[in-house]
């Protein structure tokens, strides 16, 4: 389930990447790059998984399933506040330090 | 149980690394602009590939940390990794990190390399289809001279 919520994020955020390409002013590749890195690294620890469990593994408990889930969709929302933060640091647009030098006059 | 530290040790090696390509990349920017113009418009900065498998590895390492302290392997206080409280769970924990972590740094860098290869490839034909878009013209004001 966490693989993918992830990978379908990933995916998502690599469609609206493309939109905007190849103007990438709110950091999009970045956060596509981020999804990408996780989905790949939970994909190799699932193939482990699979060798381990066989066919079981496609058969998950549902407390289990709801347990990855509300991961899944905890990891997305960490990327995206990385992805923000980040945003808001780097302040492509120069919108953050318009705002505060308006704030002060 | 810790197989996002080997893809995060990956990820120091890489910024130092990309640092230093981007440090030479702009000390031959100094010496010769115009040279390095050229190049840099056909191709794609190494230092720049180098920042796009950054991204996937912190990004990916990050967010596996996150999956560790949810399923309680990574916890605040020391030594970080419940794994590490007996031998026989440490022991477990590195063979993880030799096989699964190893393989994940390994799968992340290989799909990173494709798309280095491939963002040049993109950027030659790229570059072909301009010379060869410019030569019809060059042969029409041949023939009107």
């Amino acid at each position: 389930m966490t693989l993918l919520i992830t990978i379908f994020a990933a995916c998502i955020t690599t469609i609206l990447w493309y939109k905007n390409a190849p103007n990438d002013s709110m950091n999009l590749g970045f956060l596509a790059l981020m999804y990408w890195g996780a989905s790949l690294m939970w994909m190799c620890d699932a193939v482990f998984e699979y060798k381990e469990l066989g066919a079981e593994f496609f058969a998950p408990e549902t407390a289990d399933m709801i347990n990855d889930g509300f991961l899944g969709l905890s990891v997305v929302a960490l990327g995206m506040v990385i992805w923000i933060v980040r945003l808001i640091v780097k302040d492509p647009k120069g919108i953050v330090r318009k705002t505060i030098s308006k704030s002060i006059k | 149980m810790a197989c996002f530290l080997v893809p995060a040790g990956e990820a120091i090696v890489t910024i130092v690394l990309t640092k230093a390509f981007k440090s030479k990349e702009k000390a031959e920017l100094e010496v010769s602009k115009e040279e390095i113009h050229e190049a840099v418009s056909s191709k794609i900065p190494f230092s720049k590939k180098l920042s796009w498998l950054n991204n996937m590895l912190w990004g990916g390492s990050a967010l596996l940390a996150f999956e560790h302290v949810w399923h309680g392997e990574v916890v605040a206080w020391f030594p970080f990794l419940t794994a590490m409280e007996s031998h026989d769970e440490a022991i477990a924990m590195l063979h993880e990190m030799s096989t699964v972590g190893v393989s994940m740094a390994v799968l992340v860098t290989a799909v990173w390399g494709i798309m280095a290869m491939a963002s040049d490839i993109i950027m030659k034909k790229q570059e072909l289809d301009e010379v060869s878009g410019l030569e019809p013209i060059k042969v029409e004001d041949s023939l009107e001279d």
